[in-house]
């Protein structure tokens, strides 16, 4: 038999969890790099891994038990990450950033996790002893699990869904209100035509400085609250694919609205989660033989299904669920 | 206009009809200037001066360094070395950006209109110093909204000015080709220039704009702002400009009036070849009838 009430209730609960929200600011930082600025950043990963990495490194290394402390500390690590690659690569052209990202990505995770940097950084394995401050915070009863209706957590995800789901409000708020704004207009006018603005004394090099700083602030952001839920730091989640996930999202939800990444990501965790139970029970039920597939292949298959939805999403709605079709066609003229 | 007309061409009638010749008030003067691009010299200029507040036309045929000239002037491309002074001041290592808020203002052979953005908010991109460009300043809408009201304002007047009022809303990537030459021309006002560096305007427009925008162009010279443009078209040369810089192989071959342009021989070499009216004698004659027959014959 199958269990609807377990497959729905587990996508929705995926659909708000943190992973959820770590994929939004992720998603949104690359919305202000190219939906925006037009900025290519195929290492928004690398955002994230620094983010992470310098909010636990604060407690496991630089011994400062302070939450506010390693929040800041991740964002600064997010801030000249940012100038390193945006320095040298900013006066390029726009591609010459897409390369240097996805190449200082896997930089920063090789880094990571390598054995010479071990009694720092923890190597492969990672952090994993950086939470207690965090923890302490909560309000929240740790062992307890709190319900409504199809949602379920424990106390210690509660906390980190309830300050995810307000940063990422006030994050929207942030990138609304700087979008109807001169800066917002002067870095639009950027992506689209960026001698045309510097001939009307904008210094462009700044504005896409500006820009590189602000999205990577929100990887890094994002980061953070995967530390904050998974409890731990491994390097090895933060690999240039994981990137793409992020992209998925943004284009699922349409590029250059601030409401995207929201729902793309929301979007993304249910999908991806009512398919790979609905896999496993179907195979678990019998209704399809292991002999076709099993149930450790399924986590494989719904890579496929994403794949394919895309593809689909690019021929019959290319400008996502918010964009606009006027908008994308003045591209093709 | 014709009043304006004469008391502004006044001042450059007596001057000697020469390269380089020095001008009562320029507001730009290039020494020296030269760019190569490997073996090729691109620009050779040794001195050359703009008067203010009149039109001058930078002419030349396809290939004399007329844009890259420009590039070297508007900071869009550095020269091998050369001084630029804008106004009295030294901008020769000054970036676009900074010559623009200086009242330098461009624009482009090929139009940029910010196709994504609508036609106001094109316009609004063009005014100077804005609170609300700052970043920290953008947050707090307090900061910048009555400035922007100003500036939509000044946006709207322009708009109407140059008919294009209705396309307000509109995005720019959705005007034609001659609507878009408007737009930047007028988004270039915005910016309050001294000088405006017209690249090529009247190229891919079609002839019911073309006189509207000679009229804006003319326009800008009796509100007191200078006017520079590469132009091809020889009969809006003509009718707009004041003076007259010729180019030929990156260097500047003749200056004058537009009257004396089409006598001067160093142009007209410079257009048609050196030998192009040369009489020939009985002997080239005879070859060239020679030729022409191989020619058919193996045809």
């Amino acid at each position: 038999m199958i269990d609807w009430g377990f497959i729905f209730s587990q996508s929705l609960t995926q659909a708000i969890d943190f992973n959820a929200i770590a994929f939004v600011l992720a998603a949104m930082g690359i919305n202000v790099h190219f939906g925006y600025a037009g900025l290519l950043n195929f290492g928004q990963i690398g955002f994230v891994a620094v983010g992470a990495y310098g909010f636990g490194l604060t407690f496991t290394w630089f011994g400062i038990q302070s939450v506010l402390v390693a929040v800041l500390v991740g964002i600064l690590f997010s801030v000249i990450f940012a100038l390193l690659l945006g320095i040298p690569t900013l006066r390029l052209r726009a591609d010459y950033l897409a390369i240097v990202t996805i190449a200082a990505a896997e930089i920063v995770r090789l880094i990571a996790r390598s054995t010479p940097l071990r009694p720092i950084t923890g190597g492969a394995e990672g952090l994993n002893q950086f939470i207690g401050p965090f923890r302490d915070l909560n309000p929240f009863s740790a062992s307890a699990v709190y319900g409504f209706g199809p949602w379920s957590y424990r106390g210690t995800q509660l906390f980190v869904i309830i300050i995810g789901w307000i940063l990422v409000a006030l994050v929207v708020l942030l990138i609304h209100q700087l979008m109807r704004s001169p800066w917002g207009r002067v870095v639009k006018a950027i992506r689209e035509d960026e001698d045309a603005a510097r001939a009307l004394g904008k210094n462009a090099y700044w504005y896409k400085l500006q820009a590189l700083i602000l999205g990577g602030v929100l990887g890094g952001l994002a980061g953070m609250i995967l530390a904050a839920g998974n409890a731990a730091i491994q390097p090895d989640f933060f690999a240039a694919p994981q990137t793409f996930l992020f992209w998925l999202v943004l284009i699922l939800g349409g590029v250059g609205r601030v409401w995207s990444p929201v729902v793309g990501a929301i979007l993304y965790w249910v999908i991806i989660t009512f398919i790979r139970n609905l896999g496993r029970q179907l195979v678990s039920a019998g209704y399809v033989p292991t002999s076709v597939i099993d149930t450790s292949q399924i986590d494989q298959i719904q890579f496929w299904i994403v794949g394919l939805s895309l593809a689909l999403l690019m021929v019959f709605r290319p400008q996502g669920i918010f964009g606009s079709r006027e908008e994308m066609a003045l591209d093709a003229r | 206009m014709l009043d304006d007309a004469t008391t502004t061409e006044q001042p450059l009638t007596r001057l000697p009809w020469e390269p380089g010749v020095s001008k009562p008030d320029p507001i730009l003067v290039v020494d020296e200037m030269r760019k190569t691009f490997g073996g090729l010299v691109a620009v050779d200029v040794d001195h050359l001066e703009v008067q203010r507040g009149v039109i001058t036309a930078l002419i030349g045929p396809n290939g004399a360094g007329k844009t890259t000239f420009f590039n070297l002037l508007t900071g869009f491309d550095s020269p091998d070395r050369g001084r630029v002074a804008f106004d009295g001041d030294m901008i020769d290592k000054a970036s676009p950006h900074t010559l623009a808020q200086r009242g330098m203002v461009r624009t482009f052979q090929l139009t940029k209109a910010l196709t994504k953005l609508p036609v106001i908010e094109n316009m609004k991109l063009g005014a100077k110093n804005q609170k609300g460009e700052h970043f920290f300043n953008a947050l707090l809408t307090a900061v910048w909204g009555g400035q922007e009201k100003e500036i939509e304002a000044r946006a709207d007047d322009l708009l109407t000015r140059f008919k294009m009022d209705h396309m307000r809303d509109e995005y720019a990537g959705t005007l034609s080709g001659g609507q878009r030459k408007l737009l930047e021309m007028a988004r270039s006002l915005m910016a309050e220039p001294r000088l405006v560096m017209l690249d090529e305007p009247m190229a891919g427009v079609n002839p019911a704009l073309t006189q509207s925008l000679l009229a804006h162009v003319k326009s800008l010279r009796n509100e007191g702002i200078t006017v520079m443009f590469v132009e091809h078209d020889m009969d809006v040369v003509r009718d707009i400009s004041d003076w007259v810089v010729v180019m030929a192989e990156g260097r500047i071959i003749a200056e004058g009036p537009p009257e004396s342009i089409g006598q001067n021989k160093a142009v007209i070499d410079a257009y048609l070849g050196v030998h192009h009216d040369a009489a020939l004698d009985l002997e080239e004659e005879e070859e060239r009838l020679a030729q022409v027959q191989r020619i058919e014959v193996e045809e």
